[in-house]
């Protein structure tokens, strides 16, 4: 018995910065293919050791355990004045908020609309899973017309509950927006062109360029009353109503006034 | 605006004049938080505090310091979370109505134990109330402000001398006991001119082991109020109330004045105790043997204190630019060991001294028939 056993090929792993536990996320749920993108830009872009990651109030408030970040926690919606808060008195570190579409496109939406406005240098990822998971599967603003939830029991109609919010495009318009895309997580191709966008969200903060935001269109089984599957398949509906895509790149710093035409 | 005023050197003094500057009383605070090494200030413009925000718009950024005008008070006191949580010295201020919206962040930031100095100077409410001079946040300020199982210091400013060297105090207790810190001033402090003293102190630095700087070479810190086992949040929650019941031991404040003889004693604090002391020369000239108990930390209440002038023959009068408010902390605090008056005015109008003293008049003539009040 001579034979030497050849290592085995690694072709995938666990990204280090994710912790190395099972989540409370629900079977099928979006959030942990989330996470993953981000662990894997922040190692790429060797971003951990000074990122300070701003955590929602929703199903994901519990991101600090599984992305081993130094994290606050922020009240509902608040993500983007704390983000701000922490960039402006520490400009080295690397500022991103977490939130889902309760967080960001209903109690949050000053906060939002105004770090966008200023151009903060921070980096939102916001999770669209179109309902609130965590408390049970409301109707969220960003929530498809005729979609059945715990309150709009007989779907979602305009006339009551008003339309589905188009955060990214209403952010797009800001010029103190750098980047705005949407991406999705309905099947391996979106999933890679989602990290694309996340990881340009976040060079759009290192080059000091402004505020960038990608929302990811992500799916929740449980709250939709789907199976796993059932809901991925659905996301292209979802996709319908929400197009992916670029939204906005404006790679250079949109800071200073223009200067007069013809001066 | 700023003037300088020299004072003649007293007889007795070391014979070096002393300059002095005129300040009013919103900018001297701003200025002190300045001098006290505050790295950030956050607000929003709201009367009768918007020169405290103006002060801070010129001179951080003068300093390199961070200065930010938020879209609300909720951005504001939200700003100021994320500012603090990484160790930096931060300032937010306010007037009432903005407060309320600031007690959201105010529990968060009880919760995951994040220091941070806010200002009031209190106008009338309830609602939009007025613009005027009250004191009508006590019960706000010092029974917790936001929701859940907290206190935080609250520091009580009678001059514009005071507040200067209370903002450094605060700045000291919330970052020795890891909490927000209330200022808590009235629209007659913010907005008076007074000649004070330039002596600012300036807190030492010191290394936080809790502030988020980025997990570089070290484990990651998570600053958090969420705590979603019963058993954890209980774990938690004692944790805070025995740093409670240390800041209650070790940081009572209060000043007292002509109580050694007194008959009487008037309770109060802030603006309405510069109004009670004048009441109280006038009570004297009468023959009527007043001292002044004036709280300076509103929490921790200056409970054991008050509770041992009440054990001698005596009778307190509480006055307040409020319905009364802290009047229920001093009945807590005496237990029904004297008779406990109450004066106040609301809505922006003030007691006068003449006011006050009828009402000495009324309580002295009642406690001499023996009565009760």
């Amino acid at each position: 018995m001579t034979a030497v056993a050849t290592p085995p090929r690694v072709i995938a792993s666990r990204p280090e910065l994710l912790t190395d536990r099972s989540t409370h996320y629900c079977p099928g749920c979006g959030h942990g293919i989330i996470h993953r993108l981000l662990a894997e830009v922040l190692e790429e872009l060797e971003l951990a050791p000074r990122t300070i990651a701003v955590a929602p109030v929703g199903c994901a408030v519990f991101a600090y355990d599984y992305l081993q970040l130094d994290w606050v926690e922020a009240p509902h919606g608040r993500a983007p004045a704390v983000a701000t808060g922490i960039r402006r008195v520490r400009p080295d570190s690397f500022v991103l908020t977490y939130q889902g579409d309760g967080d960001l496109a209903a109690i949050g939406t000053a906060e939002i609309i105004h770090a966008a406005g200023r151009g903060e240098l921070i980096t939102a990822i916001f999770v669209n899973n179109g309902i609130y998971g965590m408390t049970g599967g409301q109707m969220a603003p960003t929530t498809l017309l005729g979609q059945h939830t715990t309150s709009t029991p007989t779907g979602r109609e305009a006339g009551a509950a008003g339309f589905p919010i188009p955060m990214t495009e209403m952010l797009a318009i800001l010029p103190g927006v750098t980047y705005a895309a949407r991406g999705s997580v309905s099947d391996p191709p979106h999933i890679g062109k989602t990290k694309a966008m996340i990881k340009r969200a976040c060079k759009a903060q290192l080059d000091g360029a402004g505020f960038a935001i990608v929302e990811i269109l992500s799916n929740c089984p449980v709250g939709w009353g789907m199976t796993a599957v059932e809901s991925m398949e659905h996301l292209s509906e979802v996709e319908k109503v929400y197009p992916l895509g670029v939204l906005v790149d404006r790679s250079a710093p949109a800071r200073q006034p223009a200067a007069a035409e013809g001066a | 605006m700023t003037a300088t005023v020299e004072r003649a050197p007293t007889e007795g003094a070391t014979g070096s004049k002393r300059s002095r500057i005129l300040m009013k009383g919103n900018e001297a605070i701003a200025e002190a938080a300045i001098q006290a090494g505050c790295d950030a200030y956050f607000g929003y413009p709201i009367t009768p505090q918007a020169e405290l925000l103006e002060w801070m718009a010129r001179r951080m950024p003068e300093l390199g310091r961070v200065f930010v005008q938020a879209e609300s008070e909720l951005g504001a006191i939200n700003m100021g979370l994320g500012a603090a949580a990484t160790g930096a010295r931060v300032l937010v201020s306010s007037s009432s109505p903005g407060m309320s919206l600031m007690a959201e962040a105010m529990s968060y930031m009880a919760g995951s134990q994040t220091p941070i100095v806010l200002v009031n100077v209190m106008r009338g409410g309830p609602g939009l109330g007025s613009i005027g001079p009250s004191q009508s946040d006590y019960f706000q300020a010092v029974k917790g402000h936001g929701h859940g199982d907290y206190k935080v210091p609250v520091l009580a400013p009678a001059s514009i001398g005071e507040a200067v060297e209370l903002v450094a105090t605060a700045f000291e207790l919330a970052e020795r006991y890891r909490t927000p810190v209330i200022l808590l001033a009235d629209g007659i402090l913010g907005q008076a001119m007074e000649p004070i003293e330039p002596q600012f102190r300036h807190p030492p630095r010191q290394e936080f082991d809790w502030a988020l700087t980025g997990a570089d070479g070290r484990p990651p810190r998570v600053l958090r109020s969420l705590h979603l086992l019963p058993e954890r949040l209980e774990e938690h929650n004692n944790v805070l109330q025995a740093k409670f019941r240390e800041i209650a031991r070790n940081e009572v404040r209060w000043a007292g004045e002509q109580l050694e003889d007194a008959d009487l004693a008037v309770v109060a604090y802030g603006t309405a105790a510069r109004i009670a002391h004048s009441a109280m020369r006038k009570a004297r000239q009468e023959g009527i043997r007043v001292g002044l108990f004036r709280p300076i930390t509103l929490w921790p209440f200056p409970e054991p204190q008050l509770r041992e002038l009440a054990s001698r023959p005596t009778a307190m009068l509480v006055v307040e630019l409020s319905a009364g408010q802290m009047v229920e902390d001093v009945r807590l605090a005496v237990e029904g060991r004297c008779p406990v008056a109450f004066h106040g005015r609301t809505g922006g109008m003030l007691p006068t001294p003449d006011e006050v003293l009828a009402e000495l008049r009324r309580l002295d003539a009642t406690v001499r028939a023996g009565g009760a009040t």
